[in-house]
């Protein structure tokens, strides 16, 4: 309560506010905000004047919680940091500490995380997709997308035994191998996908009210986005080509191919919500391709190197970096010889995202907010982590 | 204190399973159908003199110089007006049932299955839960308007039914200023949206509001002109006047017979969902942006008031572009001079009257509940435009587009004579029926394409 009120008195203070303009506080509790964020934006009618996110409703102290546990017993935690996307906010923990104990997965166990990845990426690009179409005003695509992700559940949780909260992924490898006869689930399940994606393009993506909706909204040219450090879909909405998977290569990509998909213009100007959007869709497809690949090419051995029960890194620094569904996702752990990190850093896309909303809102209308918070695909626990 | 109504599935109708079936059946076919044969018994009585004849035939009684003439009148004017309330509150209450079936069958889920046989009765139980809700005033509410606001919309919504033909003999009244007398008071929805937006007090009703009021005005524009274009080719502003200008045939429609009406009939839709406030045009309410929008502090049964108008004003729409563009409760084959050799001169019209009557009804019917399915499958499809597209729609493309219906069909009125009327009217069928086969053909390749219509019964 006293940080909006804070916040109310900043806004108004730093701008010269005529008795036109009332200030609305969009959210904590919206439907639209994805989580609790609050918006305090100051509206001139439907026109917003000015929108300041106001984050920290999540705050769990996850970095601290990492000083205080032993390296294997934060994995679990790591789930929390974005529950929508699990397994990569287990895969950059799991790489962090591998790299600072010097441990390398086995291929079998890299081509899992592989696997299970791309497959927690459909799940959450149909998350975002969904409520996108929804935020829009189209109750349906929402459904249809939940139908699909229902699928992709089922099958991680036959992986790992979890459906949101995967805690699969270990120092040194994966928990589990896959369960006999999964592969041809999964194949089965992405030959749905692959032609039902073409039916969702023609439910929504190119329905012609849903494109006039995002094209040319909440532009973000290439260099505000390398400016203000957006990462994963959001940049490459903005036409910039960078991916971690293949930029930075880690785990099973090297020997994979998959295209990058990247913004266009098609109906607006680049980097606009449509783009950021149809990136999502076409990363749908990619990750599709990929889990195929490395389906066809999971090679035998060992799921888990050798690491020992209690894990003593010597001291010093590493850094473990991850495409995740919401762009780069960056661990930074410095040890100090014990048993626990001295200090654990987490870098998400989604509180990168959060910094330039206040950027693009000015002269906005309110519709225009809801549609860009959407497309930036932001998730509170992974702001305030 | 736990309430039990025994319409819930655990208690009564789990222990009788038929008593179940028997109460939807019910509430699902004999109330409608009873209301609908209440009203054609009762509407063609409705005037004084009508009923002095009544009196004096059936009761001996001459009313036309006694002093209780008018408050007889009046309560039987009482006894109608009860019964297209209840009509309104019975379509509003089912059409929700049925809306959520239909987007259950469009989402891949289920829809309410529970109350009632096929979930029937859930419109009943959520009416029943809300009634019992603690009607909430925000304390910083303007009280009274905050009250009164409801009341508003409902009597935008119910005033149109006085007008509104659903058969040949079964209109409240028939008024010679009948499509002014509907354009002017279903306009009333929006003083319900305006003043529940401005006394609730909160910022996303008041946007809501002001939202409903700016878009309602506008649309009433371009509504207002595509509605003439019927009015001018049938010459008068009657509903019935209107109805009886058409025929049963699909060529002999107004919305066949003129191509600026073929046009004006889409104006007029599209204007209406604006004004019913039906997505793609449900901005006052926009759940992703407004939260709940104008009816946001609204609890129990005031808010029960609000989502009947929301639903039963499909009633209104629907029927009005029937009634005006698509022939109304005309029967094919069935002329003028049959209803009235049906009725014979004595004051209890033949059997043979009440079955055509009935017909036409079922007619007028079937063609509403046609245009509140597409209206379903339209909110279920389309996402929401925003404020300033909704205003470019209405001023730059529905407001000229409706004024060139209205100059086109005067010239076409004053050129084309019957016989060219006619060939139009046969070519534009031709044309719609092409339509509904290119409609028909593309759903049969979308369903292929997911390799077949998968219809689960057992959890129906």
């Amino acid at each position: 309560m006293a940080i909006d009120m804070q916040l109310d008195r900043h806004i108004l203070r730093r701008t010269d506010s005529s008795d036109e303009e009332i200030v609305v506080n969009f959210g904590p509790q919206h439907p639209s905000t994805h989580g609790v964020i609050n918006f305090v934006t100051q509206t001139n009618g439907e026109v917003i004047r000015r929108s300041v996110p106001d984050v920290g409703y999540l705050h769990r102290g996850l970095e601290k919680i990492g000083e205080m546990v032993p390296y294997p017993g934060y994995m679990p935690f790591t789930d929390r940091i974005d529950y929508l996307a699990a397994m990569f906010a287990n895969e950059g923990y799991a790489l962090a500490i591998e790299r600072l104990l010097g441990v390398e997965a086995p291929p079998r166990a890299k081509y899992i995380r592989a696997i299970a990845g791309e497959l927690c990426r459909i799940s959450n690009h149909f998350i975002s997709v969904g409520t996108m179409a929804q935020d829009i005003g189209a109750a349906t695509p929402l459904t249809h997308a939940l139908r699909e992700r229902e699928s992709v559940n089922d099958l991680l949780e036959e992986l790992c035994g979890a459906r949101l909260t995967f805690n699969f992924h270990r120092i040194g490898g994966v928990a589990f191998d896959l369960p006999t006869g999964w592969g041809d689930k999964v194949l089965r399940f992405l030959d749905h996908l692959d032609s039902y994606i073409q039916e969702w393009d023609r439910l929504i993506t190119f329905n012609e009210i849903f494109v006039k909706r995002l094209a040319n909204v909440g532009i973000i040219t290439r260099e505000k986005a390398i400016d203000y450090g957006l990462a994963g879909p959001n940049l490459r909405g903005s036409g910039v080509n960078w991916d971690i998977r293949r930029d930075m290569p880690y785990g099973a990509y090297p020997d994979l191919d998959f295209n990058i998909p990247v913004g266009a213009g098609r109906f607006g100007t680049l980097g606009d919500c449509w783009d950021r959007y149809f990136v999502r869709v076409q990363e749908i497809v990619e990750s599709s391709k990929i889990v195929r690949q490395a389906l066809a090419k999971l090679p035998e051995g060992d799921i888990q190197a050798k690491v020992a029960r209690k894990l003593k890194p010597e001291a010093g620094e590493a850094v473990g970096r991850v495409e995740s569904a919401r762009g780069e996702m960056l661990y930074y752990v410095v040890s100090d010889g014990s048993e626990k990190a001295y200090r654990l850093r987490v870098r998400t896309g989604s509180f990168m995202a959060m910094a330039i909303i206040e950027e693009l809102s000015h002269g906005i209308m309110v519709a225009d907010l809801i549609a860009i918070i959407a497309s930036l695909d932001v998730v509170a626990p992974e702001v305030d982590r | 204190m736990r309430i039990t109504l025994g319409l819930d599935s655990t208690s009564l109708t789990r222990r009788y399973p038929r008593l179940a079936i028997l109460v939807t059946l019910f509430m699902a076919f004999a109330l409608p159908l009873g209301l609908y044969i209440a009203a054609l018994a009762i509407f063609p009585l409705n005037t004084p003199e009508r009923l002095d004849a009544m009196a004096r035939q059936w009761f001996g009684v001459e009313l036309a110089n006694s002093p209780y003439r008018y408050p007889v009148y009046a309560l039987f004017l009482l006894l109608v007006a009860f019964i297209a309330v209840n009509y309104a509150a019975v379509f509003g209450g089912a059409s929700t049932w049925v809306e959520r079936r239909v987007a259950g069958r469009m989402q891949s889920r289920i829809g309410p299955n529970r109350t009632g046989a096929a979930g029937f009765l859930a419109w009943v139980a959520d009416a029943v839960k809300m009634v019992l809700k603690e009607d909430t005033i925000p304390a910083s509410a303007d009280d009274l308007l905050f009250r009164a606001a409801p009341y508003f919309s409902m009597v935008g919504l119910l005033l149109p039914f006085v007008v509104l033909p659903f058969g040949e003999a079964t209109v409240v009244t028939d008024m010679n200023v009948g499509v002014f007398y509907v354009a002017a008071t279903s306009a009333f929805v929006v003083v319900g949206i305006l003043v529940s937006g401005w006394a609730s007090n909160s910022k996303w009703a008041l946007f809501g509001g002001i939202r409903g009021a700016a878009q309602v005005l506008s649309y009433e524009i371009p509504a207002g002109i595509a509605l003439m274009v019927p009015v001018l080719m049938a010459g008068t502003l009657s509903m019935q006047g209107i109805v009886r200008a058409q025929g049963g045939w699909p060529w002999e429609w107004f919305v066949m017979r003129n191509p600026a009406a073929f046009v004006a009939f889409f104006i007029a839709v599209t204007s209406s969902l604006a004004e019913g406030n039906r997505t793609p045009f449900d901005l006052p309410e926009a759940e992703s942006e407004l939260v709940a929008g104008y009816h946001a502090e609204y609890s129990g049964f005031r808010l029960a008031i609000f989502l009947m108008v929301e639903w039963a004003n499909m009633w209104i729409m629907a029927g009005l572009a029937v009634t005006l563009f698509l022939g109304g409760w005309q029967v094919p084959g069935i002329t003028e001079e049959t209803y009235k050799s049906a009725l014979g001169s004595g004051l209890v019209p033949s059997p043979l009257w009440f079955v055509w009557q009935l017909l036409s009804m079922f007619i007028f019917v079937v063609k509403t509940w046609a245009l509140v399915f597409v209206f379903i499958w339209l909110r279920w499809t389309l996402p929401r435009v925003r404020v300033d597209q909704l205003m470019t729609l209405c001023w730059k493309y529905l407001v000229p587009g409706a004024f060139l219906c209205f100059i086109v069909t005067l010239l076409w009125q004053l050129v084309v004579p019957p016989v060219g009327m006619t060939i139009t009217g046969i070519a534009f069928t031709v044309f719609a029926l092409l339509l509904l086969v290119k409609f028909l053909v593309d759903m049969r390749r979308n369903i292929d394409k997911v390799k077949g219509d998968r219809v689960d019964l057992s959890n129906w």
